[in-house]
């Protein structure tokens, strides 16, 4: 009787296994995606031709199936902060890259951004920061939110730092930035004044063109 | 950094520019890459096979031959290719490695082969993926102990210095080695089958005494039996005398198999001589007999095969435990079920279910004595369920069993799990290592020669656009060391810093400068320190020690990397030297990079915090005197019960 049981529930396992496995494959082919034509991105992005045939190749190496969903973007992203957790500030990003909000990366968004960060002006890059540091998208930063991504950056750091990261750290940087940013102090940060004040900081504006010839 | 990734570094650093206007430093110079040429093929002459691939493919592990400039060395002028001598088979998954960042054995190949060619190539087996992994480590143990065993068969001459102790312990375990053990060997096994023939006919029933009555031969001749029995055991418990004498370890001789069989062979013997005039117990003496059988399982030492069913059952046993339970389980359901379908039928023989139970243990293994059968239908329906059930549930655990004692009976005893265990650690060492690389590179390059990236971003960017003849002697240098890669993804790492204001440490310095903070705060907060296991593997050197969190930690790291053992951790002023020189230099932007002075950097003397523990690690304290804080310091570092002792700057 024990020997029926164990063939019945063996039998129901293996169903069932099946069934996973179809629904799995459904998945994965439903997530396949081929880009648009090679034209049709170099006349929406700042790239060249030759620009693009390298990211392409250098995306699908890593994602072949075309996109990449949070948890690789996540991976990809850790492997160049070893020593903290980047997972965080690599899940703010992954909302900022996406911008359809689909829950995946294609490799248009991802070309889209990078084209923004690299080859945009001052205001577009100035604006894609505003969209990162904002993170529910009403068009405010609030401290909350600006908390979040200031500690989500603290904590690529790590945990060996000189000196010690504090509990308190975070949150001044949040002070000092909403000093700084927060003209008429009504506790949120608007896009204006965002832009006004970055551009009329010195630092940030030299740092913007940092990676212009990064491709 | 995993080159895997290596296409993302320029994702990662535009990514960058979200840290941007949080930073309220300014940021360093990027390194330039004017000596970028566009990405071109290369090709690899591999014995006449021609691979293609990107160059910069290659340059993903510049630790490698292929990687680093070693390959130039086999460039081929007329030709324009890398041509290489070697297997071109096995430089498929070499190459494939390079492409996907994930090496795989093939199964055809020869495993020294394969490892020469990873060799020549200079690629660690260790960074073979899981998948094939195990069967790269199964192949390998295989081939080391077939040499071995080549080996060890060349060995069996007498070595010449080998005392009279070594050499009768080998003619016990060996006993092919002289004639003298061979001699001894036959007439134990002789012996042995004596003793047992004689217990067996002892109960024989041998002829009729005055009274009518059938006596066994053990009653009728019972001083031949006794002089048998006593010679029998005169002789093993000389056997087991000497082979305790020539073990090597007597203790573990005492507690292995074979002696314990052997002690419990002549054992009853000689309680039944102490016992022999008490009736009270002469029924126990009776008993004791039973125990005379186990002497036939002394015939193991001389059956390779009765050793090897041992330990298949012993190797088996979750598998014979399955199947007595499912047994058990079922006996129990089919009992009850008989019991009370059989419970109306009159003069039934299932008076209880216990009563039932060995009906349905004669009925599953199909033996159907005959003693017990049900009587009323119902009966009969669920009596041949039961027969039905019993086959299966038998055969289900049979073949594991006997597929386990062929593999054990082919390998003749090899599987050794805890060897295993061990490697694993190795290998995810070694790997963990390899991968450390990275961070302690970036560190590694800090200390050596970021001076002068730092003395660039002090000049206005505007005279850097200006003049870029000028940097390139500075940006020579820099690359001097590092590739392009590395060199981008410590500028990323740069920026980093910069934006947060903090900077990426050794392992050690962060423990002086948590120790250094903690002494300062603890007037106002009692730091609680709790140890915690789990070293941070990629950002720590690579010496094991206990971890301190401290209690202001925003962040919990659960890095898998605890596989380290723990030790204490001693810091000591010479250590710190080279460390605290990198440090000032980069913070007080100084010229000199070379004086190494501890007192002069005004932040290093030597105390010892002291904690409980045992004398030998205090006495590795520096022979400074401790400071002022000290005798406060125990009562709040008791309650953790670490047992590390550290020696911090103050």
């Amino acid at each position: 009787m024990g020997a029926l049981m164990v063939i019945f529930s063996l039998q129901t396992k293996q169903r069932r296994k099946r069934t996973d496995s179809i629904e799995d494959e459904l998945e994965l082919s439903a997530v396949r995606h081929r880009p648009e034509a090679l034209e049709q991105l170099e006349a929406q992005t700042r790239f060249s031709r030759k620009e693009l045939q390298i990211l392409y190749r250098g995306f699908k190496n890593e994602c072949p199936s075309g996109v990449v969903n949070e948890d690789t973007f996540k991976e990809i992203y850790a492997q160049f902060f070893p020593q903290g957790d980047a997972s965080t500030y690599a899940h703010f990003l992954f909302n900022a890259f996406d911008t359809d909000h689909n829950g995946s990366v294609s490799f248009e968004d991802f070309v889209m951004g990078l084209s923004i960060l690299l080859r945009g002006s001052v205001q577009e890059k100035l604006n894609w920061a505003f969209n990162l540091y904002d993170i529910n998208k009403d068009g405010y930063i609030t401290k909350e939110e600006m908390l979040d991504i200031i500690k989500s950056i603290y904590d690529m750091m790590g945990k060996c730092t000189y000196p010690i990261l504090k509990e308190e750290t975070p949150r001044q940087h949040v002070e000092i930035f909403f000093q700084k940013m927060d003209k008429n102090r009504d506790g949120v940060v608007t896009i204006d004044e965002f832009i006004d004040c970055c551009q009329n900081d010195e630092n940030i504006m030299r740092s913007m063109q940092l990676f212009e010839n990064v491709i | 950094m995993a080159a895997g990734v290596a296409a993302w570094l320029p994702f990662a650093r535009a990514a960058a520019i979200g840290w941007m206007p949080v930073a309220n430093l300014p940021m360093p110079v990027a390194p330039s890459n004017k000596n970028k040429r566009q990405d071109e093929l290369i090709i690899l002459n591999v014995s006449g096979r021609r691979f293609q691939t990107w160059r910069n493919t290659l340059d993903r592990y510049p630790d490698t031959l292929l990687g680093s400039s070693e390959k130039e060395f086999f460039f081929n002028e007329e030709t324009r290719e890398y041509f290489f001598d070697r297997d071109p088979d096995v430089f498929r998954s070499i190459l494939n490695f390079y492409r996907t960042g994930k090496l795989h054995y093939p199964r055809y190949e020869c495993i020294s082969a394969y490892d020469e060619e990873l060799a020549f190539f200079g690629i660690i087996p260790e960074i073979i993926s899981d998948c094939c992994y195990e069967e790269y480590k199964d192949r390998k143990r295989e081939n080391t102990e077939r040499l071995m065993d080549d080996l060890e068969d060349n060995k069996d001459s007498k070595l010449p210095n080998m005392t009279f102790r070594e050499t009768m312990w080998r003619a016990f375990e060996n006993p092919h080695t002289s004639t003298m053990a061979l001699v001894f060997y036959y007439v134990t096994g002789f012996f042995i089958a004596l003793s047992v023939i004689t217990n067996v006919v002892e109960t024989v029933p041998c002829g009729y005494m005055p009274n009518q009555r059938d006596v066994p031969c053990g009653e009728r001749y019972t001083e031949a039996f006794f002089c048998m029995d006593t010679a029998c055991v005169m002789i093993f418990t000389v056997e087991y005398l000497m082979r305790l004498f020539a073990a090597p370890s007597r203790y573990r001789f005492m507690r292995s198999v074979m002696s314990i069989i052997d002690v419990v062979a002549i054992l009853p013997y000689y309680i039944g001589l102490v016992m022999t005039n008490n009736e009270d117990v002469s029924g126990a003496f009776v008993t004791l007999r039973v125990f005379r059988v186990f002497r036939i399982f002394k015939f193991s030492r001389h059956s390779q095969g009765l050793r090897i069913l041992g330990y298949t059952l012993k190797s088996c046993a979750s598998e014979l435990g399955f199947l007595l339970f499912s047994l058990t389980m079922a006996i129990i359901i089919f009992a009850t079920v008989m019991f009370y379908a059989e419970k109306g039928s009159s003069s039934s023989k299932f008076t209880s279910i216990p009563a039932s139970f060995w009906y349905t243990i004669v009925t599953m293994t199909t033996l159907g004595y005959g003693d017990m059968v049900p009587k009323t239908i119902a009966g009969k329906i669920f009596g041949s369920i039961c027969s039905l059930s019993g086959v299966l549930v038998i055969a289900l655990p049979v073949p594991v069993i006997v597929s386990n004692f062929s593999r054990i009976y082919h390998q003749n005893q090899r599987a050794d799990k805890r060897k295993a265990q061990k490697v694993q650690k190795a290998r995810l060492a070694r790997m963990r290592i390899s991968k450390s690389g990275s961070s302690t590179a970036f560190l590694h390059s800090k200390r050596n020669g970021l001076n002068q990236s730092l003395e660039l971003t002090q000049l206005p960017y505007y005279k850097m656009k200006l003049s870029p003849q000028g940097s390139l002697e500075e940006d020579q240098q820099l690359k001097k060391t590092t590739s392009l890669l590395e060199s981008q993804h410590h500028h990323l790492l740069h920026c980093l810093e910069k934006t947060t204001n903090h900077e990426f440490v050794d392992e050690r310095l962060y423990e002086q400068g948590y120790l250094q903070t903690a002494l300062q705060n603890f007037p106002s907060q009692s730091p609680s320190l709790s140890s915690e296991e789990g070293i941070t593997g990629t950002c720590c050197s690579r010496r094991p020690k206990k971890n301190i969190q401290p209690l202001n930690a925003t962040h919990t790291h659960s890095h898998t990397h605890n596989l380290q053992e723990l030790s204490a951790l001693h810091i000591q002023c010479g250590e710190q030297q080279p460390l605290n020189t990198s440090r000032s230099s980069l913070n007080l932007m100084s010229d000199e990079s070379g004086s190494l002075n501890c007192k002069s950097s005004g932040l290093v003397t030597t105390a010892i915090i002291s904690i409980p523990t045992p004398p030998s690690n205090n006495s590795r304290a520096s022979p400074d005197a401790p400071s002022p804080p000290n005798p406060e310091a125990p009562p709040l570092l008791n309650p953790s019960s670490t047992d590390v002792v550290k020696i911090s700057a103050l």
